[in-house]
């Protein structure tokens, strides 16, 4: 990576109201590519709304956000997503009715470059079948491949959810709270499944378990009420008085 | 609906699997080849090309509201457009003698489908659910009124009619007799049988269902949902075109009902009855659907009113239809499971029979009392002769229905419990569907 | 859609020679002089006053009428909105509690009279739609908004039937009331009749009230929480199924309650609910979806769209004289002979798309559904 290449993911002072309530004030965030960046921060900050903006699920009130150098601020999320960010969802969101197969194919139909194709048999694009086969082994859901994924536990739907996000080969993904709700055994090999599957790739990820976000992260910005208030690697983060204040003091509360 | 997800799946179990798959196809041909020599009737062959055409119109429809999640309401427009579009191509092809023979014209009839549903798609494809549904009753009506004023295209009320006869002859067929227009539409029902069902196994028919399933998500892996449903609209379309040219074949005419909300319920019934979350749904409520609805109204003048409530029954106790309805007993089966379920119905037969022939029974009275009805008031039933205005009669209707209900819900209560039961031990040894 | 707007064929029947488009004083109309040479100027010049007191007269009674189809719709766009909001379901069978009040209305005017149907037939309605509420949709609930869509749709077909059972498909003798049959004012030649301006007081008054009781009941309150934040109905605690039933109740007795004071000035028909719902949907559609002032402000636009169209006979031939003579049918002289009141049927449609196209979630929408 030479030194002037951008940035993977930039926000540039974004800012974002519901009606009269300003959630994020002002954010300003740089993660370079190919790092593991953890945002922090307590319930309500705005990390799944800075997500969400990152995204294009919502298009910032104003502000710039940009990937790869190039302004994505007010794309569609098809198009974002097209240009090789992905990301998963806080609240588990996979194909209820579909199988666990499909679920997988369907997420990388895209980038495969069968899109829209309507002449073709699904079922006989050799490349299709052996990265879905790949990604199921994984994600340690190739025994259920045939399953609805609404009927998957919630640990495998995570798992699921990860598999989704991760299965198209985007250079940046974006995982919201993954090990939320899981059982300490069950973290640890989501953590490992997230180191795996993100390998030489950029990763952004919102988590509140701590051992995993300074275990996992090369950096880590801490959001709270809208704005970083603070920037750094894991050592810097820990010793910083502002975010032991604002942040850890709260956690403690 | 299984594909084989692993390479090294054993070979023999998806040569079986094939095997399935061309021997119902082929079933599906002899059946066809059948059907025509067993009932050569007249009414019985236009019986089966409605039957057809039927299917291939409600096919149609579940592209839209079983594959991709629309529900719409107005899907009438293209079978109606392909149906006009077709009749005034067979009179044109008549006039000018171009060497066009009839089996070609549905296809023009699916261009127009096409080409108007490109159209007039683009607009309300752009959202899905509750609008969606009530753009495209907006835009039927729009057709719909439109037609009644472009006198000159869609011949007012009269309609416009074709003598399908007077095309060029291919191998000396002239399409006047019945059997060779069920052959006709034998032929397209199998095309686009076949057609239809390819679609659900492309990576666009698999990206319909993603979109049904959620279309938020969708937009993550990389797909535009508007252009999802957009595509799917359009291949709608076009079958639903080829179905309207098929009837305007069959019936040499075209006019404004088939463009009408009742045609296209007619297409939501078939498909919701019959279940839309299976291909093959649609083809039994089509085919189920047209049945009844010749026989039944031969049978009672308000045919469509035991539609209806047929419908609603569907909708409320059985939101799969028939084809899900089927479905749910295969863990059951494979289980081997099936006996104790089998012998709640068998308990529960009785008592809802009882009370559906009070409802019957009393729908009739009413009809047989109430204006313009010229039918005698004595009803002849099964040799007993029962006067519609005798107090008695009443009686007897409303104490079938209430006892039969009475008695019909514990029995039914008994049978959900048989199901759960059993499919509780079908989940144990695996079978989950 | 005929029969639909008051008093839209007394209006066509008495100005066939009047352009809708032309205002009064404007001058250098060729178009309606075309028998020019026999009249002298003097009698051009009264003729042209005249016209302008027919136009006036044109745009009054169309003003008045098109108000009244407006408030008519809105009483039924106005539970429909509130069922949406609620229960998150489209009631597709909303027309069909319009109808079925005509009907009860005037089953029950004819056993004991108009006044006591006024009130008994609504009440009718709304345990019926109660009943709908609580032992249909409540159970379809489970399987969904598609099916509860669909189980309102397989309603409304049932109810046209049931009512065609009944009644018949010819339209009934639905008489407007002794009491209020006679003209209330007239405007010019045309006499306006009272009961037209009953039903526009009955409309009002409604409108009225419910405007109070959505800022003072507690249901209003909870009504009025659900139409800002839908998501929220759920957490209405364990008497929501309840209150379910009330809005339905209420919201199909509204309907029906127009239907009452409807029928007698429209025609009571088993097909008036099919004619009638689809240009509903239009009206929630337009003024946004769960939007209450907007199924209004929408209700009276198309109110007031529909009866001025249909009170206009300009047609492209009209204006331009009849195309050349070598012209056979076609679709061109289909297009150049139709005129603005034969359209009128379209309108709210095309409506609806020129809505889509520009304003996708409507006059006052805020939320894509
Ligand atoms: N679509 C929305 N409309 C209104 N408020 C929202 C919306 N999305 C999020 N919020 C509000 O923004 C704040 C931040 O939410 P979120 O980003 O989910 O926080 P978290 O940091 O816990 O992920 C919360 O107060 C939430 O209520
Ligand atoms: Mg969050």
């Amino acid at each position: 990576m030479t030194p002037s290449a951008p940035p993977a993911i930039a926000l540039d002072d974004v800012r974002k109201s519901f009606g009269r309530l300003e959630i994020i004030r002002g954010l300003n965030l740089s993660v370079a590519a190919g790092e593991r960046h953890a945002i922090i921060g307590p319930n309500g900050a705005g990390k799944s709304t800075t997500f969400n903006l990152i995204s294009g699920y919502m298009a910032p009130t104003s502000g710039e956000v940009r990937l790869d150098g190039q302004v994505i601020s007010g794309l569609p999320p098809f198009q974002i997503n097209r240009r090789g960010l992905s990301r998963s969802f806080q609240v588990t969101n996979v194909f209820a009715h579909m199988s666990v197969w499909e679920n997988v194919r369907c997420a990388l139909l895209w980038t495969t470059g069968h899109r829209y194709a309507f002449w073709k048999n699904v079922d006989r694009l050799p490349d299709v079948r052996e990265r879905t086969a790949m990604i199921l082994e994984d994600i340690g859901l190739a025994a259920r491949a045939e399953v609805p994924a609404g009927l998957l536990t919630y640990a495998e739907q995570r798992a699921l959810e990860i598999g989704i996000t991760t299965a198209g080969g985007a250079k940046v993904i974006l995982l919201d709270e993954p090990t939320a709700g899981m059982s300490h055994a069950e973290t640890e090999r989501a953590v490992a499944l997230i180191r795996r599957l993100t390998e030489g790739r950029t990763l952004l990820i919102v988590e509140h378990d701590m051992s995993v976000v300074f275990g996992l992260a090369d950096r880590i910005s801490v959001l709270v009420y809208g704005q970083i208030i603070a920037s750094g690697t894991p050592d810097q983060i820990r010793n910083d008085a502002r975010v032991q204040e604002a942040y850890l003091g709260v956690e403690a509360a | 609906m299984s594909s084989t997800p692993f390479a090294l799946a054993a070979a023999p179990s998806r040569r079986r699997d094939a095997l399935q798959f061309y021997g119902a196809w082929l079933a599906v041909i002899a059946v066809m080849l059948i059907l025509p020599r067993a009932f050569s009737s007249g009414g019985a062959l236009t019986t089966f090309s409605l039957m057809g055409i039927s299917v291939i119109f409600a096919l149609s429809y579940n592209i839209l509201l079983g594959q991709t999640g629309m529900l719409s309401f107005g899907h009438a427009v293209y079978y109606g457009l392909g149906g006009f579009l077709a009749v005034h191509a067979m009179n044109a092809i008549g006039a000018a003698k171009w060497p066009v023979p009839l089996p070609v014209v549905p296809l023009i009839g699916g261009l127009a489908g096409l080409v108007f549903a490109l159209i007039l798609g683009w607009v309300s494809t752009r959202r899905s659910g509750t609008a969606f549904a009530m753009i495209s009753l907006g835009v039927a009506e729009l057709v719909a009124s439109s037609a009644l004023i472009l006198r000159s295209f869609f011949g007012g009320e009269a309609g416009v009619t074709a003598n399908r006869t007077k095309l060029f002859k291919l191998f000396g067929l002239s399409f006047g007799p019945q059997i060779q227009i069920y052959y006709l539409v034998a032929a397209w029902t199998l095309i686009a049988l076949i057609a239809m069902y390819a679609l659900t196994r492309t990576p666009f028919g698999r990206m319909c269902n993603a979109v049904r399933d959620n279309p938020e998500r969708v937009q993550f892996v990389g797909y535009d949902p508007h252009i999802v449903r957009y595509i799917a609209f359009a291949f709608a379309g076009l079958f639903a075109g080829i179905a309207g040219a098929l009837s305007a074949i069959n019936f040499e005419i075209a006019n404004s009902a088939y463009l009408g909300t009742q045609q296209s319920g007619v297409a939501l019934f078939a498909a919701y009855i019959g279940g839309i979350g299976v291909f093959i749904g649609p083809v039994i409520g089509a085919i189920l659907v047209t049945y009844l609805s010749l026989v039944l109204s031969d049978l009672s003048s308000v045919w469509q009113l035991y539609f209806g409530l047929i419908f609603i029954a569907v909708v409320a106790f059985a939101p799969g239809g028939i084809a899900g309805l089927l479905l749910r007993h295969r863990p059951l089966l494979r289980a081997g499971q099936m006996w104790p379920v089998l012998r709640a119905y068998v308990v529960a037969a009785p008592p809802t029979a009882v009370m559906l022939a009070g409802l019957v029974l009393g729908i009739e009275i009413v009809v047989r009392h109430t204006v313009g009805t010229s039918d005698d008031p004595v009803m002849h039933l099964f040799g007993y002769s029962l006067d519609t205005g005798s107090p008695l009669s009443w009686a007897i209707a409303a104490l079938l229905t209430l006892v039969g209900f009475t008695l019909a819900r514990l029995t039914w209560k008994h049978v959900a419990r048989a199901f759960d039961d059993a499919m509780t031990v079908a989940r144990a040894k695996g079978y989950l569907a | 859609m005929p029969g639909l707007v008051p008093g839209i064929h007394a209006l066509i029947d008495n100005k066939q020679d009047v352009d809708g488009r032309d205002k009064p004083g404007h001058d250098g109309d060729q178009s309606k002089l075309r028998t020019g040479p026999i009249l002298d100027r003097r009698i051009a010049a009264d003729l042209r006053q005249w016209q302008g007191a027919r136009v006036l007269e044109l745009i009054f009674t169309s003003t008045l009428n098109g108000v009244l189809f407006g408030m008519l719709l809105f009483l039924m766009a106005s539970g429909l909105t509130v069922i949406f909001s609620m229960l998150g379901v489209l009631n597709f069978a909303h027309a069909s509690f319009y109808m079925l009040g005509a009907f009860f209305g005037y089953q029950v005017s004819r056993w004991i009279g108009f006044w006591p149907a006024l009130v008994i037939a609504p009440l009718a309605a709304r345990v019926l739609g109660a009943g709908v509420e609580r032992y249909g949709l409540r159970n379809v609930h489970r399987n969904g908004h598609v099916a509860e869509l669909l189980f309102t749709f397989g309603l409304a077909f049932v109810i046209e039937e049931t009512v065609q059972m009944i009644w018949g498909k010819a339209p009934v003798d639905y008489r407007v009331p002794q009491l209020l049959d006679f003209p209330a004012f007239s405007v010019f030649s045309t006499n306006y009749p009272a009961y037209k301006v009953f039903m526009l007081a009955v409309a009002v008054a409604i409108f009225a009230a419910l405007l109070i009781g959505i800022k003072r009941t507690r249901i209003g309150m909870i009504v009025q929480a659900a139409l800002t934040h839908p998501h929220m109905v759920g957490h209405l605690g364990h008497n929501v199924g309840r209150i379910f039933m009330l809005v339905f109740g209420l919201g199909t007795a509204l309907a029906a309650v127009a239907g009452v004071i409807a029928g007698p000035a429209l025609v009571t028909q088993s097909n008036m609910a099919a004619l009638l719902g689809p240009i509903l949907f239009v009206v929630v559609v337009v003024g946004g979806l769960g939007s209450l002032p907007g199924a209004f402000i929408a209700s009276l636009l198309i109110g007031l769209l529909q009866t001025f169209a249909v009170a206009i006979n300009v047609s492209l031939a009209s204006l331009f004289g009849p195309l050349a003579a070598g012209h056979g049918p076609s679709l061109l002289t289909d297009v150049w002979n139709v005129s603005v009141a034969q359209i009128a049927p379209v309108l709210p449609y095309l409506l609806l798309v020129l809505i889509l196209i520009f304003r996708p979630m409507g006059l006052l929408g805020t939320r894509e559904t």
